[in-house]
């Protein structure tokens, strides 16, 4: 409930002084959409009414928003109202909803926002806020792997630098797939007791997120910070051998990490690092807490061969620290994660038809694990209001115990229809 | 009669020097090829200090379906020929919302940046592909922000009227990559900007023509308010048209930084 309380806030804090500081043009746009998203492996599940279906719903959204005509005060609110035909439930998605206020000094963003950091193309190094990874999977629209965080964000200009400083005081986990909607591998299938214990919402427990860019000698540079909590969570069993019950925990995490992006031969270079701290298991010996780690990736990308044709590669890992103690202590019987995990991407894009229609394919292989994510998609946009998409998620690994190999099972075909307003 | 003389002398240098200031004037109304070149890009994608410009692109296909783009840009030029864009796009609504930002290097490929509203994400793009199009339209990204001059071989070919007004016609040979092999400009001898440009595929058939239909003074700047791109042989069109438009407003540099991408100017 706490995760509500912020944007209902603003929500009548917008009410009270829309009359009073702002332009009388109130601008609402938004939505009509249908996703609809059969497994085509001929499983089901066993949930709802949506019996081999992964996703089935039609979305309205609302976006309203005011400025005021300098530009130096405004709000913004972006609500969907949806109907899940799976889980057979109709609900309200609060998606961001945020109070700005700028002067030539400083900007400031309050409430439930959608922040994204870095230059990897689906890949995640800095950018630590809260991602769907469960709508990304079942092929709901790309902007749904982003979720809003209930934050204060404070953007700063010195002649040197720029700056992003975001205070988050209610954690908000990943959505990961849980067993429920997709097919997971579990190695506690049998045990149903289950809790999740996040961070409360104390002082000490406030997540901070830093940002400072700039360019040097063409490329955007960035330094990211990051203290709070991983969003992955680690699974505690109360015994390993005899397991009744399960707790999920949050464990505390810092990032340190940095981003670089520019032009170089023709296309675009993209590179980051960072250096995941386990704060609660440096030594890497709780095997019930991931061990630090240091993630970086490299990209490229460029236009080939003929018009409107894009392809781009990257290349990320994943280096595990404190990987004799990981090895030593990881429970009997249990996979186990190679010190190195690297993936390679690959994405192309072509535009036809003055850019109506566009076709696209992104893989991710990763030669470690080796298991594999490919998405080939289609997209038309039959008016300027309206446009249409399909495409496939196919998963598969070598074994199922891998982060895409465990998703074996949930291969399936995405539809999605929008009407723009 | 040295008197004479004198003013014989005088008048003899008199004579000569004002032949001299006549056949520069000749000179003058003879322009090269190059100038002419140079002349109409300044006029065409340099005038001002800056301008903003809200602009309304048609596309129109074939059967006479349109789609229509609606976007803000602001421009601001730099030394050696460099310049800075920021667009804002109106409509349609899936784009409401979007920045772009150019940093031309006429030298270089220039640096392109987009944000992306849905997910707050400003990202680069890779800024190669000039002869792409832009949103959709008949015009490429080369149209918009121009193609160095110096790339082609320039010849004035003759003089003619287009419309009533005195033009220099031009034919453009691509030194380096280009759509076109061939292209003629028809250029307004008044203003320097291009009324009617031709463009010539290899097989020497024309498949493309630019034509001015519009030209305003706006605030001591002559502008091409309204303009057609037209594909000769896919039949399709885009009709674009500058209203709001104004000429040295002062933005200040920092328009087009990161900052207004993410937050842009009501």
């Amino acid at each position: 409930m706490n995760k509500m309380k912020i944007p209902v806030n603003i929500f009548i804090i917008i009410i009270l002084i829309q009359p009073v500081t702002l332009s009388a043009e109130v601008s609402l746009q938004g939505f009509l959409q249908g996703s609809y998203t059969p497994l085509i492996t001929g499983e089901n599940r066993d949930i709802g009414s949506g019996s081999g279906f992964l996703l089935a719903e039609e979305r309205v959204q609302l976006k309203l928003s005011d400025y005021s005509p300098s530009g130096s005060a405004g709000y913004f609110a972006k609500t969907d109202f949806f109907r899940d035909s799976i889980e057979g439930d109709a609900d309200i998605e609060m998606r961001e909803a945020y109070l700005d206020f700028s002067s030539d000094f400083y900007s400031l963003r309050l409430g439930r926002q959608i922040v994204t950091w870095g230059v990897g193309d689906l890949l995640f190094i800095n950018d630590i806020f809260p991602k769907d990874y469960q709508a990304f999977f079942t092929g709901r629209p790309l902007e749904y792997l982003k979720t809003g965080s209930d934050a204060f964000k404070l953007d700063f200009y010195p002649d040197f630098f720029s700056a992003e400083v975001v205070l988050l005081p209610f954690f908000e986990p990943d959505n990961l797939p849980d067993g429920r909607r997709l097919f997971i591998y579990d190695p506690f299938s049998a045990v149903q007791d289950r809790e999740i214990s996040e961070p409360s919402s104390e002082l000490k427990n406030m997540e901070l997120a830093l940002r400072l860019y700039r360019g040097i000698f063409g490329f955007d540079t960035a330094l990211y910070a990051y203290k709070g909590f991983s969003r992955f969570p680690g699974m505690s069993p109360d015994s390993f051998t005899a397991p009744s019950k399960i707790s999920f925990f949050f464990p505390e995490l810092a990032v340190y990490g940095f981003s670089s992006q520019g032009n170089i031969l023709d296309g675009l270079l993209s590179l980051e690092a960072g250096y995941y701290d386990s704060l609660e298991d440096r030594a890497g010996a709780d095997p019930l807490i991931a061990n630090s780690q240091t993630r970086f990736l490299a990209g490229y990308q460029r236009p080939l061969f003929w018009k409107e044709f894009n392809a781009g590669l990257q290349y990320y890992g994943e280096y595990m620290h404190g990987y004799a103690n990981y090895e030593k202590n990881n429970p009997q019987g249990f996979p186990a994660q190679d010190k190195l995990r690297r993936y390679l991407t690959f994405r192309m894009t072509q535009f036809l038809k003055y850019q109506t229609l566009k076709i696209s394919l992104f893989a991710f292989y990763s030669p470690d694990d080796e298991d594999y994510f490919v998405i080939p998609e289609i997209r038309y946009n039959m008016t300027d209001e309206m446009w249409i998409s399909a495409g496939v998620n196919l998963f598969g690994g070598k074994t199922e115990t891998t982060f895409l190999g465990q998703l074996d099972q949930n291969d399936n075909a995405y539809l999605t229809m929008r009407y723009e307003f | 009669m040295r008197n004479f003389k004198k003013t014989a002398v005088l008048s003899a240098l008199f004579f000569i020097s004002g032949l001299s200031l006549r056949m520069e004037l000749y000179a003058g109304e003879k322009l090269s090829a190059e100038t002419i070149i140079q002349k109409s890009q300044q006029a065409f994608y340099y005038a001002g200090a800056d301008v903003k410009i809200r602009v309304s692109m048609k596309l129109i296909n074939r059967e006479g379906k349109e789609r229509l783009r609606e976007l803000t840009m602001t421009r601001k030029n730099y030394d050696k020929g460099r310049q800075k864009y920021f667009t804002y796009f109106h409509n349609p609504s899936d784009v409401r919302g979007t920045t772009f930002m150019v940093w031309k290097e006429p030298e270089e490929n220039d640096s392109r940046w987009l944000f992306i509203p849905a997910i707050k994400l400003v990202t680069r793009i890779s800024a190669r592909d000039s002869r792409s199009s832009f949103v959709g339209s008949d015009f490429t990204y080369e149209d918009i922000s121009g193609r160095n001059p110096e790339a082609d071989a320039h010849t004035l070919v003759r003089e003619e009227k287009v419309e009533g007004k005195d033009c220099y016609v031009l034919e453009s040979i691509p030194g380096s990559e280009a759509d076109f092999a061939r292209k003629t400009v028809w250029i307004d001898s008044a203003t320097f900007l291009p009324l009617k440009e031709e463009y010539y595929d290899l097989r020497g058939e024309l498949y493309k023509v630019f034509t001015a239909a519009e030209t305003k003074n706006a605030g001591g700047f002559w502008t091409v308010t309204k303009r057609t791109m037209k594909d000769i042989k896919r039949g399709h069109r885009t009709e674009v048209t500058f209203d709001e438009i104004k000429y040295n407003t002062g933005v200040s540099d920092s328009l087009f930084t990161e900052r207004y991408l993410r937050r842009p100017p009501q």
